[in-house]
């Protein structure tokens, strides 16, 4: 569907937890919830500028993230439910996703969240083993996990992910087998996994650097990488992006529109945006975001032009990220060219190396072209 | 016999190693003689270029004119001719020192002779200067000016009983230098009258006169307007200008005569025209002979030099023509190479050339650059009995039809403290060297000399050495000749193309282990990529030793959300970036480090 028709996504993010994943590179912080009230309030403001700034806007996807969004009083979240409501033209069948971690929801909690309008729920799983858990500085069980699933179908949601992770350290292909199947057992309607990056700034960082991790090498994550693929197309859920598998007509429609460099507005300390021909980073410190809006200064610290060229080139790059790839005849109608005048040259040499397929008027990566993604955009990058 | 002018002349240069002081005490001498003021003072004056600098090495001679008023009420001119302080300038050094009738030994109180130093006090007592010790650092904790006293003597066989005790830095007893100067060195004779003979110890080009050409008049005298000609290269001129040298700048002053320092210019397009060491005499009244002592000097140490950019081709060779300009020890010829493209093959005086070349190039000319491994000449026979000069190891023919090699072959002097002597064995020994002598300087030190081939010590020995006794040992080096020897042309095969540009010429029996080192050391420099790569060290056909980069099977961001993109997009410049470094060998991408990493492999 051509972007300006369809309506625009809606991000909100919520910086705070419970305590920091030492993988875990995301604006979020532990420890500083006396921040949460004004918090709260300044970003009720931020929403409130764009519902001026964008007026009549048609939302159809919203996504409540962090973070961790339900670390929070839930009557937080109805009150900005309520004003996102208020504020914005809201579409009756959108997309509403808040994220979770077991150990910090409740049917009680499910229950208001679902009267807020929140239909998607996606909780951090990572793995089920305990040792894996703990390595990961995760404050939850499998077990926890369990009850909390068991919660929220009760409290009535129909769509819930579940995170996982692998390539962890000390990680075998069993526990990753035993995480896959632990999770398909309660059948959620999406799963992402993805392979773990060992980010400079976190505290697996630091012990990479100290010697104290030994990171998964390629193949062995890439064995758990096809198991996944594997098993989650036997039990019905779809690979349909690198990291992402949903049963059909369940695949995450916010996280789509990144992919396909459709138009959303990021409310938030370092939310990002992209509307009007441009992409804008808010300021990531709390503190200082809530400072911005009390002073009624603008929030984005970094705005980034995406002129035509960019967008050509993220166009190609976010959408080769799904496995449908992009459509050709999409690219023509959207630029008013052809995708093989600007890079038929790449396309062709992408093909022969085997990264590359083109099955009828779409451009996919092969499954190749999956494991070794960013040989590919380096090439198409402009 | 001395005119009335000449005994009021001295000239003299300093003799010192790296950081014993030579230039702290040389802008002293030029703060107390009134040429500079202290304000006015820059540290280290003579030193003009930043690398010198940096290195506290002087490279280009910076002859400098001073008055002194002595105690006995009359003025001396000293000239002052700081030279360069290294074992590749060796033949610059003897020049400037055959300029001069005296040196200042400075040695520093805390460290004592070091080889270097010791060379060039032979060099200078072979052209009978007097030599005049001083001993510098003397406020240093360390200090021990008696015992550095007892080693000038022992060693040098000097006496240094009344040597003036200074410190440099902070400027102690630097008037009983200068004074000390009027009465031990001797003024200049030679002629005045007789056809002109002058010695040319430096020069270097100005875009405005043309080339400033550094001499010594030792008989008769020029001016403005006479015919010159200069004797081995036979070339004739006008003489535009002459004068005195201030520091950094000429002091025009029409006519020289016997015993003057100075220079002369006389719109001169090429440095090559006015070679260190060259005798200048008049086109019209010319002497009979030319002084003693010229010698064409040649590069000894070769390397392939190439813009890392292919676009800056046309930018390296105009480099290289400016450098050239002012330094007729550097040669330069294009070359190509498969996997670096075009770039030049560059001959240098040595190692330490080279590098400030390297340098040079870089800083000043802005130049992103790609080198070679350092190659000495090769002396082949063939099998129809031609001989060839190879400083390409790719130019070297096949092994059916050479009949012999030979390498260079250097008289290397190494000094050092008695407990790096065993070190320094094994150091000299794994690099093939001969043991020829070793002598004891004092109870704390000795001198060893090894007779070892050149392309061993132009292969980082001097950083080895520096590491193996912990930067307290010094190195000399002079060529002695040729001399037959197993050589073999080891070539790199990656992915089963050879490399040109890592093709290097080694003795046999080392060529195993420095195959085996170098596959792992490319190894360690080549990224995966989508396919794997086998890495041989050949001699021959023959395979001597592999390795082999295995293909990446992963090259994926997991997560690339709507505050991701940015970032991850910045990633994947970075990338695209790094590839743009990257060189093409075959299918292989080869970062340019890893042409650079080879050159060093015992650190």
């Amino acid at each position: 569907m051509h972007s300006e028709i369809e309506g625009i996504g809606l991000y909100i993010h919520v910086p705070f937890c419970k305590s920091k994943c030492r993988y875990c590179d995301f604006n979020s912080f532990s420890g500083r919830d006396q921040l949460i009230p004004a918090y709260f309030n300044a970003v009720a403001k931020e929403l409130v500028q764009y519902g001026d700034k964008l007026r009549g806007l048609r939302v159809d996807t919203v996504f409540i993230g962090g973070g961790t969004p339900s670390f929070v009083d839930p009557a937080y979240i109805y009150e900005l439910m309520e004003l996102c409501v208020k504020t914005f033209e809201i579409c009756r069948n959108a997309e509403i996703t808040i994220e979770a971690n077991p150990g910090t929801l409740s049917v009680e909690k499910l229950t208001l969240y679902r009267q807020a309008g929140i239909n998607r729920l996606s909780m951090g799983l990572q793995a089920y083993q305990k040792n894996l858990l703990g390595l990961m500085g995760r404050i939850h069980t499998a077990e926890d996990f369990i009850s909390n699933f068991k919660d929220a179908r009760k409290a009535g949601f129909e769509n819930i992910n579940a995170d996982l992770i692998f390539g962890l350290p000390g990680q075998t292909l069993k526990d990753w087998e035993e995480t896959i199947e632990g999770a398909l057992r309660w059948e959620p309607e999406h799963l992402s996994c993805y392979s773990l990056k060992i980010e400079d700034g976190t505290v697996f960082g630091q012990m990479l650097d100290r010697g104290e991790l030994c990171p998964a090498d390629d193949e062995q994550d890439r064995e758990m990488y096809y198991l996944a693929i594997k098993r989650l197309g036997q039990a019905g859920l779809r690979h349909y992006e690198i990291s992402n598998f949903a049963r059909p007509g369940y695949e995450c429609r916010h996280n789509i529109k990144y992919w396909r460099t459709c138009r959303y507005i990021g409310v938030g300390p370092g939310a990002h945006s992209y509307f009007d021909g441009k992409r804008y980073g808010n300021i990531c410190d709390i503190e200082n975001y809530i400072k911005c809006i009390d002073n009624g200064q603008n929030t984005a610290e970094n705005i980034e032009h995406i002129y035509k060229k960019d967008e050509i080139s993220e166009f190609v790059i976010l959408g080769l990220r799904l496995t449908q790839g992009i459509d050709i005849s999409e690219f023509r109608q959207r630029f008013g060219r052809e995708i093989f005048d600007i890079y038929g040259m790449q396309i062709k040499e992408l093909t022969e190396k085997g990264l590359l397929e083109c099955m009828g008027s779409r451009l996919a990566l092969s499954s190749k072209g999956l494991d070794l993604a960013n040989s590919v955009f380096v090439e198409l990058i402009r | 016999m001395a005119s009335e002018r000449q005994k009021n002349i001295r000239n003299f240069c300093i003799i010192a190693h790296i950081d014993h002081g030579k230039s702290t005490l040389a802008d002293r001498l030029l703060e107390k003689t009134g040429v500079l003021t202290a304000r006015e003072m820059e540290e280290q004056v003579l030193d003009n270029m930043d690398i010198e600098r940096e290195r506290g090495i002087t490279i280009k001679s910076q002859p400098v004119r001073m008055i002194y008023k002595a105690c006995d009420g009359q003025e001396y001119i000293y000239n002052l001719i700081d030279t360069p302080g290294h074992v590749d300038f060796n033949y610059e050094v003897s020049r400037s020192i055959a300029a001069c009738e005296g040196a200042i030994l400075v040695v520093d109180a805390a460290q004592g002779i070091e080889a270097q130093t010791l060379a060039n006090v032979y060099l200078a007592l072979e052209h009978n200067l007097e030599i005049m010790p001083v001993i510098n650092k003397i406020d240093l904790p360390s200090a021990q000016p008696d015992h550095v006293k007892k080693e000038i003597e022992d060693v040098i066989g000097l006496f240094a009983g009344d040597a003036p005790m200074v410190s440099a830095k902070n400027g102690i007893n630097i008037e009983q230098v200068l004074e000390s100067i009027v009465s031990k060195i001797p003024c200049p004779e030679g002629e005045e009258d007789a056809p002109l003979r002058a010695l040319i110890f430096d020069s270097y080009y100005d875009s405005y006169k043309g080339v400033i050409v550094y001499i010594r008049i030792m008989e008769g005298s020029v001016k403005v307007g006479d015919s010159i000609k200069m004797m081995y290269t036979g070339k004739e001129f006008v003489v535009t200008e002459t004068g005195y040298f201030r520091p950094g700048t000429l002091l025009p002053h029409d006519g020289l005569i016997s015993g003057d320092v100075g220079y002369i210019a006389a719109s001169i397009k090429n440095v090559r025209d006015t070679r260190v060491g060259d005798t200048v005499t008049l086109s019209g009244n010319s002497a009979k002979e030319p002084l003693p002592g010229y010698k064409k000097v040649n590069s000894m140490v070769f390397c392939g030099i190439y813009p890392a950019d292919g676009a800056k081709y046309g930018d390296l060779r105009d480099a290289l023509e400016k450098l050239q300009l002012n330094d007729a020890a550097l040669t330069f010829e294009p070359e190509s190479s498969i996997a670096l493209g075009f770039g030049f093959r560059c001959g240098f005086l040595g190692l330490l050339h080279m590098e400030i070349m390297q340098e040079r190039l870089e800083r000043e000319y802005n130049l992103d650059l790609v080198t070679t491994a350092p190659s000495v000449i090769y002396r082949i026979t063939a099998t129809d009995g031609q001989v060839l000069n190879i400083d390409n190891p790719s130019n070297l023919p096949p092994v059916a039809e050479i009949d012999k090699m030979e390498e260079p072959v250097v008289k290397a002097t190494i000094m050092t403290p008695i407990e790096y002597v065993g070190n320094i064995m094994e150091l000299s020994q794994e690099r093939r060297g001969v043991y020829k002598d070793m002598s004891y300087i004092d109870e704390g030190r000795a001198i060893l000399t090894y007779e070892m081939p050149l392309n061993e010590i132009i292969y980082d020995f001097f950083d080895a050495l520096k590491s193996r006794t912990k930067g307290y040992a010094s190195l000399d080096y002079e060529l002695l000749g040729y001399k037959e020897s197993d050589l073999v042309k080891l070539d790199i095969v990656l992915n089963n193309e050879i490399v040109d540009a890592l093709s290097f010429i080694v003795h046999r029996e080392k060529a195993y282990s420095r195959g085996r080192r170098m596959a792992e050391k490319l190894k360690e420099s080549i990224h995966r990529q989508q396919f794997e790569i086998p890495i041989q060290a050949c001699i021959g056909g023959k395979i001597i030793a592999r390795e082999t980069v295995k293909a990446y099977r992963k090259d994926v961001l997991a997560k690339c959300y709507g505050g991701d993109i940015t970032r991850k997009k910045k990633l994947l410049e970075k990338q695209k970036e790094g590839k743009k470094r990257m060189r093409q060998v075959g299918s292989v991408e080869v970062p340019q480090e890893a042409f650079m990493s080879v050159l060093k492999l015992d650190t």
